[in-house]
């Protein structure tokens, strides 16, 4: 006892030594905040978030005494080292972007941030505000974009199958669950002998995204994800799939991206933000489509929100900021801008989002058919603080079983004494 | 040796002056002077100071901290932890996927190291030779040094891609199977010490290259003179003038190898090691302990048992070393005295079978092993 309560001593004299470095080091920061003053309001993003000097001079136009700077970081993993290390501390941004994977990792600290107004809650859709709600029932991140899922399909491929090509009639070939989407890709594999979707673990991404709660018990935080039937049934129902229906090619992988163009699969899942990914990797490939179904209902993959660190110097300022963004109008804005599909109600009837086409997929109508899946899904999947670790493992196990370093078995119980180590 | 020096003639000074000293008060001593002779002792530490203080702070600090920390249960964000003892330890070394990290990194390391040495000693001997353009060649072998890591690592991934990559598609062209570059742990071991091999054989070529020219040439020539062809020149004369450098260039290369992050983070789209922990290195491990799942205190474990084996390699090292370096020059292993004897016994011998005085030179150039040998190299030069 006595041994602890130095340690921690030691750990706190250290603690505040390296903040006192780390305070030192980021001090000249602070001239803003005088009353009546100018305010300055830095607002921390990654990627693309669609947030244009453009849109943000709209807001300094209309609050003559508020100053925005952006800062953009590279990739959500940059963010999100960036912000664990200064959370909670000093140097985050007024305003600070989260990405939902690691959203479950942001709720552990939810008392560090300021909540949103209890008046704005209805803005977004239920299973938005559900995933960013604490214990407490606080609400800690303002919701900017989804990643409503439909099925992309190359329609070039789809013909040589015997498939029809049209997307409404892929879309009503594809009703149903997951067995009915395996039960074309088998069709598709005996018509061609060549893979109908991309990998397992992509598939496998869809597919746990719709189980409420996959690895984690909600109300004790316990992992159950070895015990769980339905993981398992996910599990070997996408492996016995992929056998012979997948092209074995781990997302995002340079193989991958190759396979995008020289046609190695024919479907693939596709949330909103994908559609770039695609046309983007692809650009002679004039075959992919969109479909407006995805099975067993609808899925989300990724998606934001904004965060307001409740120790900074303007928190009042920034919630009004924060709050100005992420309204229908501004993420509207963004959409058009960078092609974030917007998470607000509201957002989901604007005549702008709902007119919008895609040139790349065949003129298809992609403000349509992913405001039809946003519709379409009715799971907000809980993710604890361990969500992404198990699922990293059982990423690797499905991978161990396509590349041929271990059978289903094997690896299956490999994944379950790594999960157990977990904690 | 000074004092044997300069004592008999000032002897009885010090007894004159004693006297003077008893009847005066001793002379306070001004503060200047003071300040003079604190400047005398505590200058050189001041002016060292600088490098040690940020050293303390950027250096030591975060070991002891790090210290600290692998003993708790470490909250990053709230800066607390509540303190468990060796628990960490226990639960890294009881992790399989350490020992295969273990494993990995050692793999990898040997893979890259030991032809990369290789082939170092061998282009820097070429480039060592009487070439055109030397100034382009030598900073040609250091090109890909200059080039950033990441864009190795891009290019290096097309070529190691499973179905579409470089080297697959050319091994399919011939007929033969492809590669598992991604799933096969020895072919990942391989493409990675690739990598590696490609950007640091440069860099050490030029630190052997420099160390071959500080040879004297004059070696070079008695050993022509000798008869000793090339190869005999080099495993002769270079080789053993290396030796300090080789010993520099193994160590740092142990360090680097030993840490290894770079390439293998940058060899799939996830960084984490494989599917199976196949190229999972010790400082992936570590970092994706660290950084992907938040737990320093575990992290600051591994951390700390990394330093420890670099520390047991370091010492393995250095014994080496010190045998390799005091042993330097004698090859054979004789000492210094017995070859001198040696070689006065050859020359001996040889002006009676050759019946003319041989120059000194040869005698002490010739390592003195074989006076046939020596006879030959004679006659070689007669002719």
């Amino acid at each position: 006892m006595k041994l602890s309560r130095r340690t921690r001593a030691i750990a706190a004299v250290a603690g505040a030594a390296s903040i006192a470095i780390i305070a030192a080091g980021c001090a000249p920061s602070s001239d803003s905040g005088s009353d009546g003053g100018q305010v300055e309001l830095t607002v921390a993003t990654f990627n693309d978030f669609g947030y244009t000097d453009e849109l943000l001079q709209e807001y300094m136009d209309a609050n003559p005494n508020v100053k925005v700077v952006q800062n953009v970081a590279a990739t959500s993993n940059d963010a999100r080292a960036n912000y664990f290390q200064k959370l909670g501390k000093k140097g985050l941004a007024d305003v600070e972007a989260i990405e939902v994977d690691w959203l479950p990792e942001v709720m552990q600290y939810s008392d560090l941030l300021a909540p949103v107004p209890a008046d704005l809650k209805d803005r977004w859709l239920d299973w938005k505000t559900a995933a960013a709600t604490d214990a407490d029932g606080n609400l800690i991140g303002y919701g900017t974009d989804i990643g409503p899922e439909g099925v992309c399909y190359r329609s070039d491929l789809f013909a040589a199958a015997g498939l029809p090509t049209d997307r409404d009639e892929v879309a009503k070939l594809l009703d149903g669950d997951w067995a009915k989407y395996f039960e074309v890709g088998a069709q598709y594999t005996a018509a061609t002998g060549s893979a109908f979707f991309d990998s397992a673990g992509g598939t496998y991404q869809g597919m746990i995204n719709q189980v409420e709660a996959a690895y984690e018990d909600p109300d004790s935080g316990d992992i159950t994800a070895t015990t769980n039937p339905e993981v398992e049934d996910l599990y070997n129902q996408v492996l016995d799939a992929s056998a012979t229906q997948s092209a074995h090619l781990g997302q995002w992988s340079d193989d991958w991206f190759a396979g995008l163009s020289n046609g190695a699969f024919a479907t693939m899942l596709c949330p909103g933000w994908m559609l770039g990914v695609i046309s983007g990797n692809a650009e002679d490939v004039t075959g992919w489509d969109i479909a407006n179904t995805f099975p067993n209902g609808g899925g989300n993959w990724g998606g934001s929100y904004l965060t307001v660190p409740a120790n900074g110097a303007n928190v009042e300022e920034a919630q009004k900021l924060a709050d100005w963004l992420t309204a229908p109008e501004q993420q509207v804005k963004a959409f058009e801008n960078a092609g974030t599909f917007p998470s607000q109600n509201e957002a989901l009837t604007s005549d702008t989002l709902l007119g919008s086409t895609n040139e790349y997929f065949n003129n298809a109508p992609v403000g349509q058919i992913l405001t039809d899946r946003a519709n379409a899904i009715t799971v907000a999947p809980f993710k604890g603080p361990f969500y992404f670790q198990v699922n990293d493992a059982m990423q690797q196990a499905l991978t161990r079983v396509e590349d041929g370093t271990q059978d289903k078995k094997a690896s299956w119980d490999q994944w379950v004494s790594e999960v157990e180590a977990i904690g | 040796m000074t004092s044997t020096k300069t004592a008999p003639p000032s002897a009885p000074s010090p007894q004159q002056a004693r006297p003077d000293r008893t009847e005066r008060t001793p002379r306070r001593i001004a503060f200047g002077h003071k300040l003079s002779k604190w400047d005398l002792k505590l200058s050189p530490y001041l002016y060292i100071s600088p490098f040690f203080i940020l050293f303390a702070i950027t250096g030591l600090f975060p070991i002891a901290y790090t210290a600290v920390i692998s003993f708790m249960d470490w909250d990053l964000v709230r800066n607390s932890g509540t303190f468990i003892g060796f628990d960490q330890y226990v639960y890294v070394l009881t992790q399989p996927k350490f020992w295969i990290a273990l494993r990995n990194t050692f793999s990898i390391f040997l893979l890259s190291s030991v032809p990369q040495l290789i082939l170092a000693v061998f282009i820097a001997t070429m480039l060592d030779q009487n070439i055109r353009a030397k100034t382009f060649w030598r900073m040609g072998v250091l090109l890909p040094y200059v080039m950033a890591p990441v864009a190795v690592a891009l290019i290096f991934s097309n070529m190691f891609g499973d179905k579409y990559g470089l080297i697959n598609t050319l091994l399919g062209n011939i007929g033969l199977p492809p590669v598992m570059w991604h799933s096969n742990a020895f072919a990942s071991h391989i493409a990675i010490a690739t990598m590696v091999n490609f950007r640091w054989t440069g860099y050490n070529t030029l630190i052997l290259l420099a160390a071959m020219q500080a040879i004297p040439r004059d070696y070079y020539e008695a050993a022509a003179i000798d008869g000793a062809n090339k190869f005999r020149q080099f495993t002769a004369i270079t080789l053993p003038s290396l030796r300090p450098t080789l010993i520099f260039v193994i160590i740092t290369s142990t360090i680097g190898g030993l840490q290894i992050f770079d390439e293998p983070r940058m060899y799939d789209q996830f960084g984490t090691g494989g599917a199976n922990s196949q190229w999972l290195t010790i400082s992936l491990y570590l970092y994706d302990i660290g950084w992907g799942q938040w737990n320093f205190g575990r992290a600051a474990a591994l951390a700390w048992i990394l330093f420890l084996i670099i520390l047991a390699i370091g010492v393995v090292n250095m014994l080496v070393t010190n045998r390799l370096v005091r042993d330097e020059g004698s090859r054979d292993g004789r000492s210094r005295r017995d070859r001198r004897a040696a070689a006065i016994a050859a020359r001996t011998e040889l002006e009676h079978r050759v019946g003319g005085t041989v120059r000194d030179d040869f005698g002490s150039t010739s390592t003195g092993a074989a006076t046939s040998d020596t006879n030959d190299k004679t006659t070689e030069v007669a002719r």
